[in-house]
């Protein structure tokens, strides 16, 4: 997926604008948050099973060489294969060989974001094949051409109404008169097109949420089935996942799997939680005759080792954007590429460069709600506060900002200067307000006096009328 | 005063210091009535925030040590802003991790620093206020007090002491007013809408009088109440508690 994310400031003043988007995010607003608090509150050990969740993966971000090489050996064991990728281009090369080989001509996903920061769906296309979302959500924004906004819901930032005006462009069969006006039967409906699909696909794509060092298992969680029906029905099977997937053991990833989706949604489980382990063996009824894994690292093993690595344990739940006040304001598709929100102010930066995306990271009030929420305790705040010390480094930041903290650094550090060079602006700004007690405009703060009123001084400074009040104290005592 | 009584370095906040003195002045009460004696440092300036958050390390790490020089020989430190409390509980050990001198002197003055609601009832055993204001009011929940420094209960349980006051929860006291520093000046159309937000949920409190604990957050809010030609006023809790609520509400004209 091609960036957008130096557009970030335009592309958020638009989302702002946008009157459906905001309705929209009313909605994630409301529902996500609720969710997730009485599903929490109904598990006492939920605290506790968060921080048994970081540290697995702590751990196993210590030892990831040796957990990597261990899942390989199990898998290969299994009679599946792993294919080592480098970067996005490797992975859309090995994932392009596999489907050349297995002579495919259709080709079903379940949703899968590293799919998305490699733009597989386009590489394939270009291959001629036909590439078919199979998640509710993907479906309806791969119908509209759009990237995702979300990465659990990747239509939230739909409408229904929206949604039911894309089937009945696209899908040509529909009669007018169908009703299509609930949830429901918008899902009949991508149902009854799909389910051909699977049974045309040559190859199933899907993600993982988890991959099993112990017994070579990848597992993906959905909550209609379509990644079952994908990886099941296709004769080749491939698992397209990056590398700090891994956890240990079967017992990890179920530890785990209790906060994901208490976190993500709000239930205490997926309604479908599926293991694959390999192709299908000489016994086994149905299943995929080639098992493929990608193994996609695309910046992350440089991660390792330096302050973001922390952000590896992200198990991709979107608490955090759920929980944002910036994410609702302005929604995922401002942040301008496949991880939106908190984690994506992180990730984003460490997968694609702070040049390009250096607005992400300060976007931020660091109101520091994201970090409270996030299942695995990733502080999101802090590593964005890294980010943003690279670019001060980096010479990225704004020049008006720099010359700001310098010229705030150089009275600030001479606190003589500073508390006259203080009084002198209360009395000033005093002046300006007259008796009105606000100003409606203010010199160099437009950004501010756009919206707000600045409140006025009250004339003279603390530390003057204290020094007058001590005065009075010594006389009276 | 007796001399068993905690020296109290009043941390007064640039913003308190500048726009709001009266905010000083009620926490100066406040904690003598704690039984604290309250000094003010002349040589403290700005506890190095807007530098820290825009990744300027090395003039945060100037205007850090200036602080914890300034504060070092008191007992205790007290901010009436949960932000700064926590920019010098939370943040300045983090700062000096290489440099183990500063490292332990940001630790020790971490240790003693606190947010002055939380200081009064958490360290002071504070439980009541003599004060009286005949009022409706809502409580916004500012991020940093509540979650770096778990302020939360402490301000509540003092306003409930009030005579003839009425708390009004609003929707959502916990979430963010979209001020954030330096963020309401780089982003002014996304701080506008997230502060647009907490107006609305302000507005159908049904409260007249907005407090909160940290002057920012209230400038923001009382700013944007004000603009948008609200009746709601606004205050730093700490005058209410001290019973000063004579002089004019933030932003609003003087008698």
């Amino acid at each position: 997926m091609e960036s957008q994310s130096h557009d970030f400031k335009n592309r958020s003043s638009g989302a702002i604008k946008d009157e459906q988007l905001q309705r929209a995010l009313g909605n994630v607003r409301k529902g996500f948050i609720k969710k997730r608090a009485d599903v929490a509150a109904k598990l006492p050990e939920f605290e506790a099973l968060r921080d048994a969740a970081r540290d697995i993966k702590n751990h196993t971000l210590e030892h990831l060489d040796l957990y990597l090489e261990r899942y390989e050996a199990k898998v290969t064991e299994s009679g599946g294969k792993v294919h080592w990728c480098a970067s996005a281009a490797d992975a859309r090369a090995a994932i392009s060989s596999i489907c050349a080989a297995a002579g495919a001509k259709t080709v079903t996903k379940g949703k899968s974001m590293i799919s998305e920061e490699i733009a597989l769906n386009d590489h394939l296309e270009k291959d001629g094949l036909t590439v078919v979302e199979t998640d509710l959500g993907e479906y309806i924004i791969q119908l509209r051409k759009e990237p995702p906004s979300h990465i659990i819901a990747p239509a939230v930032h739909l409408s229904r109404d929206q949604v039911e005006a894309d089937f009945r462009r696209v899908h040509r069969e529909l009669p007018e008169d169908r009703n299509l006006t609930e949830p429901e039967s918008l899902v009949a409906e991508a149902r009854s097109i799909l389910r051909q699909k699977y049974l045309d696909a040559n190859v199933g794509i899907t993600g993982a949420n988890f991959l099993i060092a112990e017994t070579g298992s990848s597992i993906i969680v959905t909550n209609e089935g379509n990644g079952d029906l994908t990886q099941s029905l296709p004769k080749v099977h491939i698992v397209i996942a990056s590398l700090e997937k891994v956890v240990p053991t079967l017992e990890d990833a179920t530890a785990i799997l209790r906060v994901l989706a208490r976190s993500a949604t709000g239930q205490e489980f997926t309604s479908y939680t599926t293991f694959s382990t390999g192709p299908k063996r000489a016994e086994d009824l149905d299943g995929p005759e080639e098992y493929h894994v990608i193994l996609l690292d695309n910046g992350r093993s440089k991660m390792l080792g330096t302050e973001f690595q922390e952000m590896l344990r992200c198990i991709r739940c979107g608490a955090c954007m759920n929980h944002c006040p910036v994410y609702h304001s302005v929604g995922g598709h401002s942040y301008g590429w496949v991880y939106p929100g908190p984690m994506g102010a992180v990730l984003t930066p460490s997968l694609i460069g702070v040049e390009e995306s250096g607005h992400l990271p300060n976007a931020s009030t660091f109101c520091g709600r994201c970090e409270s929420v996030c299942p695995m305790r990733i502080p999101l705040p802090k590593m964005m506060r890294h980010w943003r010390e690279r670019e001060f480094e980096k010479h990225l930041s704004p020049a008006t900002v720099r010359q700001g903290l310098s010229f705030w650094r150089f009275f600030a550090t001479r606190p003589a200067l500073y508390q006259f060079a203080t009084g002198m602006a209360a009395r000033v700004l005093r002046a300006m307000a007259g008796s009105k007690g606000r100003l409606s405009r203010l010199p160099l703060a437009g950004g501010w006096t756009k919206y707000r009123d600045f409140p006025a001084p009250e004339g003279k400074t603390f530390q003057q009328l204290w020094a007058e009040e001590q005065k009075k104290r010594r006389k009276a005592a | 005063m007796s001399q068993d009584q905690p020296r109290v370095g009043l941390f007064v906040t640039c913003l308190i210091d500048m726009l709001r003195p009266s905010v000083a002045f009620a926490s100066v009460k406040l904690l003598e009535d704690a039984g604290c004696r309250v000094e003010v440092p002349r040589s403290q300036t700005c506890c190095g925030q807007p530098a820290y958050n825009s990744g300027d390390r090395k003039d945060t790490e100037a205007l850090a040590r200036q602080t914890i020089e300034a504060f070092e020989g008191y007992d205790y430190v007290v901010a009436p802003s949960g932000s700064c409390g926590a920019m010098i509980k939370d943040h300045y050990p983090t700062l000096f991790a290489g440099d183990p001198e500063w490292r332990a002197r940001a630790e020790a003055l971490a240790g003693r620093t606190f947010e002055l609601i939380s200081f009064l009832v958490d360290q002071r055993g504070m439980t009541s206020v003599e004060a009286k204001l005949a009022a409706k009011v809502t409580y916004h929940d500012s991020c940093s007090g509540l979650r770096e420094l778990g302020v939360k209960a402490q301000p509540r349980r003092l306003l409930a002491s009030v005579e003839g006051l009425e708390l009004t929860e609003m929707n959502e006291p916990e979430v963010c007013c979209g001020f954030g520093g330096t963020f309401c000046v780089k982003y002014p159309d996304i701080s506008n809408e997230i502060v647009g937000k907490k107006a609305g949920d302000i507005e159908a409190s049904g409260a007249e009088l907005l407090l909160a604990g940290d002057l920012g957050c209230l400038m923001n809010m009382a700013g944007k109440l004000k603009r948008s030609g609200s009746k709601v006023e606004a205050r730093h809790v700490a005058e209410v508690l001290a019973g000063m609520t004579d002089t004019p509400a933030i932003g609003e004209e003087r008698k």
